[in-house]
């Protein structure tokens, strides 16, 4: 490796060739402020924040982007920077809002820590505020374009990242914005409302609908039976903003605090992921012994259900046709538990708890409501339930590690690695192996389709049938795999797909910060948890046999078809 | 909105445009002035064609219609004046020629008339400097105004009316 | 058989003058020309522009060289009757010289052309443009033949680096220095890009040159693909010049017809062609990521450099931007050599340097004078002085992004550099003469409603900063002004100089401080004592904010 040395405030410092001076300086230590930047992102350099002088260059140059050089000399703090640096956040501040303390974003926001490391105090220009409404036409997502500073982050999770390409800058000079083609409401396009954005955005311009208002009423109500259900990726992020590191697993906390709120049944998401595995399952081996369409692909992602409706409608038969977990369990919840319970469905108000902002879209749509009603009432982001939890006063740290409840609280391994990429795969691939060998798996341990790799692959032998997966995560992943299905050159048979980054532990309602490396953290707490769990596979938990012997039937059966299985529309561009 | 000029650009038409252009690299900007030129002007829905065409997000074609001075995303008068406010024409009175047209005609620089005439806009330098103050109606360069020379041009313009 | 004609009328046909009606003088001319009988004798051709665009319609006879001005229509028959069949001036359409005060008929004598030395503009107004006969008449395309039958790519390079040729668009940049990091940055695909988006307020230099002679162009840009190795140039010109779009094309097409362009040039291993793409309103792309941003078909938002384009530029092949003048200087260079080249003018940048007159001065239009030259001789002698006798305040070199210099810079030789202690430079050769009527606040304003406009909106900096510039400035102007506004703005104009993307940002405060720095007298009057000397800004109305 090439070793560059340079001196950067008066400090000599060799680095790898290739270095920007950003990197460079916070290796010595030394915090060079950014807006733009983003540890996932290509390098922007539109803020100008992170401007430096370089002796020698008439013109600052941007640590983010600039790369070192031999014998450069860099500084990061001049009073001509600092006059530069300030300046250039109180341009933007001249055009932000100031209700921070309203804000979504307020005590988790880049700018307002910036201006506080700045020590801004007064704005000298006239405030000037960009006259645009608030877009609330997504049941998921909130966007407030007077709050954005145009930093581009989330047109790069849009369109980098997700191939989705709805957000985009538009207009030019100081009418810019970053918008939806002509102002189109977010809810009537093309958007999987994944959130994405909500994690590139450094602000509060893009946040998730809140709907803990709603829930709440719900618990006052007293003839309300309120049920909540939590996803497996929730258990590996709730504690981060209680001050535990990344993927530390809260579950048992996280079920005592949904009792101390108010939740009259605490259930597990977990479970109906045990139930998915066992009618997705069983439909793969349907699907490869019967002749059925091939490759199928799951479905518990809804930004990803809602991108391959609008950019893939003539593939959708490759599409299981099993709901996601969540669904399910909706499904579940008012007919199966009601009946048990001999609650009216009409008085149950279901909550579901997701890491997921297209899980507020999933629940509204019309073919979610076979259960007389519909299925699930309100989904909270995990940062919805961690303002709850703070507003109600729980000290989360605090509290008791507490069991989910019965009926749907038994859960297995298999379970808890469907919030991470390639869990669901290596969940199916447990349960297929052992139904179709009727033998032990010698290792549960499916490697090849776990980790951040872009789209991963294997191969399985299942007694002769040779079985070819693959992974995708990230809908622009996506893309590429469905381009392959769309022309026939697909050589899977079975494909798992999530719409986010590194699953659903990465999903667009995790909290604030949410990047690469915490989403790592959290994938290896999610199977921290599947190792430590009794029961590892889908199959093997008591409770679903229970199910389907008191209720169900068997997989695929009538009632599985009529509850757990959908259809999807063809939404086009 | 009556808009009088308002060609109504078959979809037909705008397909074959955006067809010839389609899997060749840099050919947005192209195929939007193509079908602006049969269009009048670049609706959502003639945006989203081109975006499907092109196989290019709609949000992007839109920033791209968005950004150029000479596509619009709005419906535009028959006559679109460009009153040139760079410092050549404006030290000789180009303000006075802004004003005494937006009185003419009623409206405000980046407004269109009513009976869908005028568009009245502002534009950077022309580069016929030498007859400043200047304005462009469409492709023709009117130069060397004042506000009293600007109502018999826009007398002109109304006579023609909306005949080419 | 060349027909042999006793005389050539030269009409004027560049923007300016077709403004002011010189196709319709040039049709009655033909046939006037025809019913008296002088078809065979007397040829009328269309030319480029002559650059006394304020005396338009121009045209000259020759072989004598007598220049008329401002002729119309119903000037032609006298024309044709009087000089061409009598052989007699037409004594009232003769040029009138500003400083003296006699009628001078011929136009080599003229002040305004003998003070000029042209070597870009030496076909326009002498030549058809739309003939590559007459081009290749005048030395044309023999360069590109010299250098691609006779000379290696790097000796190319060399000469061109030997001229010291800086580039004509703005920044000044070695050209020699440029190709030759196109031509050893690694890549099978390189391009040549003209630019030819001419957008610097008051300047016209490149419009003309492409209507005047549009080959001279595209030569320079085969030789400059020959030496970068590249086989694909494009011109990037702004959609707003229809003419000279027009005549460009014709020109491409007839260098292909001709085999001047294709495959296989003068009969070498050598292929290059040449396709225009046409702008669609953005000043910002005049800057050559932003160029290359808009070809691509994206918004013309300029890239970080580095990479540069010669790294990094088209489809991320390796690209050489030029600017229109740039590149007509060329051949001449390739044709007469270096050190021919490297003797004119001023010696850290040599050559001539074509600027665009405007504002309050007698002969408005296009010129080109070696560098080295004074702001006086330009100002006083070839453009004849302010009109009415009034006095000079200052000049505005550069267009809109170039400072404002007073009265104290009038004898500054000019180049490349000389002005930058000034404030300034030379930008794009726009020359905008100020006199004392005009407020320094007033101008600044329209400086800053200019890049307010022209901003792309992509960095904080210039998105944020430039309307700010303006509202300031409009407070300042409507009497609402106080210290602390003019401190902030030069607060502003520190941090805008040095921390935007890309130079559209960084040159906004140059005019604008400028006016400050020279005018500070002004400013305060408007400040303290509430009141525009020059009585044109309108004290106590509201500031206009737009």
């Amino acid at each position: 490796m090439t070793m560059i040395n340079l001196t950067i405030d008066g400090k000599a410092v060799s680095v790898p060739k290739g270095t920007t001076i950003l990197e460079a300086a916070r290796q010595m230590g030394i915090h060079i402020p950014t807006l733009c930047h983003h540890p996932d992102q290509l390098v922007k350099a539109v803020c100008r924040v992170c401007v430096v002088e370089i002796e020698g260059q008439r013109t600052f140059q941007t640590a983010c982007s600039y790369q070192v050089a031999e014998g450069m000399v860099v500084r990061t703090a001049t009073p001509a920077i600092r006059e530069a640096r300030r300046m250039i956040v109180e341009l933007i501040l001249s055009r932000h809002p100031q209700d921070c303390l309203q804000c979504a974003r307020n005590l988790n926001c880049e700018l307002q820590t910036m201006a506080e490391q700045m020590g801004i105090r007064e704005v000298r220009f006239d405030r000037k505020l960009r006259d645009l409404p608030v877009d609330e036409s997504s049941p998921s997502i909130i966007r407030d374009p007077q709050k954005c500073i145009l930093c581009r982050r989330c047109v790069e999770a849009c369109h980098v990242v997700q191939s989705v390409g709805v957000l985009y800058p538009q207009h030019r000079g100081a009418d810019s914005i970053v918008a939806t083609p002509a102002d189109l409401p977010l809810g009537s396009i093309d958007c999987t409302n994944c959130g994405q954005c909500i994690h590139a955005c450094p602000v509060g311009a893009i946040t998730e609908k809140d709907y803990t208002a709603e829930v709440y009423a719900a618990m006052a109500d007293p003839t309300k039976h309120v049920v909540v259900q939590t996803a497996p990726a929730v258990r590996v992020a709730i504690g981060e903003p209680f001050g535990y590191e990344p993927g530390a697993v809260t579950t048992g906390k996280l079920a005592a605090a949904l009792r101390r709120l108010g939740f009259d049944a605490v259930f597990d998401t977990d479970f109906t992921a045990d139930l998915t595995i066992l009618e997705e399952g069983h439909e793969l081996i349907k699907r490869l012994t019967e002749g059925g369409i091939l490759p199928m692909i799951t479905s518990c992602s809804p930004g990803w259900i809602k991108f391959i409706e609008h950019n893939f409608p003539e593939e959708l038969d490759h599409l299981s046709t099993c709901k996601s977990p969540q669904q399910m369990f909706g499904a579940l919840a008012k007919t199966y538990y009601a009946q048990k319970m001999g609650i009216d469905p009409k008085n149950i108000y279901s909550v579901s708890v997701m890491p997921c902002t297209a899980k507020k879209f999933e629940i509204t749509r019309p073919e979610m409501r076979d259960s007389g009603y519909q299925d699930v009432d309100a989904v909270l982001t995990t940062r919805e339930l961690a303002r709850m939890i703070r507003q109600a006063g729980i000290e989360f740290v605090e509290l008791p590690d507490e069991e989910y409840d019965d009926p749907f609280g038994i859960s297995t391994g298999a379970a808890v690695i469907f919030g991470a990429t390639g869990g669901v795969m290596e969940a199916a691939l447990r349960t297929a192996y052992e139904v179709v060998t009727k033998k032990a798996l010698p290792d549960l341990n499916f490697r090849a389709v776990r980790g951040m790799a872009s789209i991963k692959e294997a191969e399985v032998d299942l007694d002769g049938i040779v079985v070819r997966v693959a992974v995708a995560h990230g809908l622009a992943n996506a893309r590429k795999v469905m381009e392959d299905v769309a022309t026939g050159r697909s050589k899977y048979h079975f494909i798992e797909v999530m719409a986010c980054p590194g699953g659903c532990i990465g999903g667009g309602g995790q909290p604030i910060p949410t990047t690469n490396e915490i989403r790592q953290k959290r994938i290896k707490g999610i199977y921290q948890a599947d190792e430590g769990l009794p029961i590892r596979k889908s199959h093997e938990n008591p409770a679903i046999a229970k199910l389907y012997e008191d209720f169900l039937g068997h997989p695929l059966g009538e009632r599985s078809h009529h509850l757990l299985h959908t259809h999807y529309t063809k939404r086009g561009k | 909105m009556t808009v009088c000029c308002q060609r109504t650009a078959d979809l037909g038409t705008v397909a074959e445009i955006v067809k010839k252009y389609a899997g060749q690299p840099g050919a947005l900007l192209p195929a939007l002035k193509e079908v602006q030129r049969a269009a009048g002007h670049l609706t959502t829905e003639l945006l989203d064609q081109v975006a499907k065409g092109l196989n290019l997000p709609l949000s992007q074609v839109y920033g791209v219609a968005s950004f150029y001075t000479l596509f619009s995303i709005t419906p535009k008068g028959k006559y679109i004046i460009r009153v040139c406010e760079s410092a050549p024409c404006h030290m000789v009175g180009a303000r006075s020629v802004l004003k005494q047209l937006e009185r003419e005609l009623g409206i405000a620089a980046g407004e269109t008339t009513p009976d869908g005439l005028f568009t009245l806009e502002t534009t950077s330098c022309l580069g016929i400097c030498a007859v400043a103050p200047a304005i462009m109606v469409n492709d023709q360069v009117h130069g060397n105004l004042s506000p009293d020379s600007v109502p018999e041009i826009v007398r002109a313009y109304r006579e023609k009316g909306g005949d080419e | 058989m060349m027909q042999f004609y006793r005389s050539h009328i030269l009409v004027c046909s560049g923007s300016n003058c077709s403004l002011r009606g010189s196709r319709a003088v040039r049709e009655a001319l033909v046939r006037e020309v025809a019913a008296a009988g002088l078809a065979g004798e007397v040829k009328v051709v269309e030319t480029g522009c002559f650059g006394l665009c304020e005396q338009g319609p121009t045209m000259i006879v020759y072989p004598e060289g007598v220049l008329y001005c401002k002729v119309t229509e119903a000037d032609v028959s006298e024309i044709v009757r009087t000089h061409l069949l009598k052989g007699r001036r037409v004594e009232r359409l003769l040029y009138q010289e500003p400083t003296v005060p006699k009628a001078i008929q011929l136009a080599p004598e003229v002040d305004y052309f003998k003070k000029q030395q042209r070597i870009v503009l030496k076909n326009c107004g002498t030549i058809d443009p739309e003939s590559i006969d007459e081009y290749i008449a005048n030395n044309g395309y023999e360069a590109l033949g010299r250098a691609v039958t006779g000379m290696s790519p790097d000796q190319v390079i060399e000469e061109i680096k030997g001229s010291k040729l800086r580039g004509r668009g703005g920044a000044g940049f070695p050209t020699g220095l440029k190709w030759s990091s196109g031509r050893k940055a690694p890549g099978e695909t390189k391009y040549i890009i003209c630019n030819a988006d001419e957008g610097e307020p008051g300047t016209s230099k490149d419009r003309l040159i492409l209507e005047g002679d549009p080959h001279a162009v595209l030569e320079g840009m085969a030789i400059a693909g020959y030496a970068v190795g590249a086989c694909q140039g494009f011109v990037y010109i702004r959609g707003e010049y229809v003419l000279a779009i027009e005549r460009l094309q014709k020109a491409i097409d007839a260098a292909r017809e001709y085999g001047l362009l294709g495959s296989g040039i003068f009969g070498s291993e050598f292929s290059f062609d040449i396709e225009i793409r046409t702008g669609a309103g953005a000043y910002v792309c005049g800057e050559e990521t932003a160029l290359i941003e808009s070809m691509e078909g994206n918004r013309g938002e300029p890239r970080i450099k580095p990479p540069y384009p010669t790294d990094s530029g088209l489809w991320g092949c390796p690209t050489v931007v030029n600017n229109v003048e740039t590149l007509a200087n060329v051949p001449p260079i390739i044709l007469n050599g270096a050190a021919w080249f490297a003797a004119i003018g001023s010696s850290n940048s040599p050559g001539t340097k074509v600027f665009t007159l405007s504002g309050d001065i007698v002969n408005k239009g296009l010129i080109e004078v070696p560098m080295g030259i004074t702001l006086r001789e330009i100002v006083y002698e070839i453009g004849g002085g302010i009109p009415g006798g009034r006095t000079f305040k200052m000049a505005q070199t550069g267009g809109t992004s170039g400072g404002c210099l007073p009265g104290t810079v009038l004898d500054v030789p000019l180049d490349a550099d000389s002005l930058i202690p000034h404030g300034s430079g030379l930008g794009s050769g726009a020359l905008l003469v100020m006199d004392d009527t005009h407020c320094v606040v007033d101008m600044a304003i329209a400086f800053a409603r200019f890049f307010a406009h022209e901003s792309c909106g992509k960095c904080t900096p210039c998105r944020e900063g430039t309307p700010r510039f303006l509202e300031i400035l409009q407070k300042i102007a409507a009497g609402q002004g106080r210290q602390e506004d003019l401190a902030l703005l030069e607060e502003l104009a520190r941090v805008m100089l040095k921390a935007p993307l890309c130079p559209l940002g960084q040159t906004v405060p140059v005019p604008i401080m400028t006016t400050i720095r020279h005018f500070r007298a002004e400013y305060d009057a408007h400040i303290n004592q509430k009141t525009c000397p020059t009585g044109v800004c309108q004290i106590g109305a509201p500031a206009v904010a737009d």
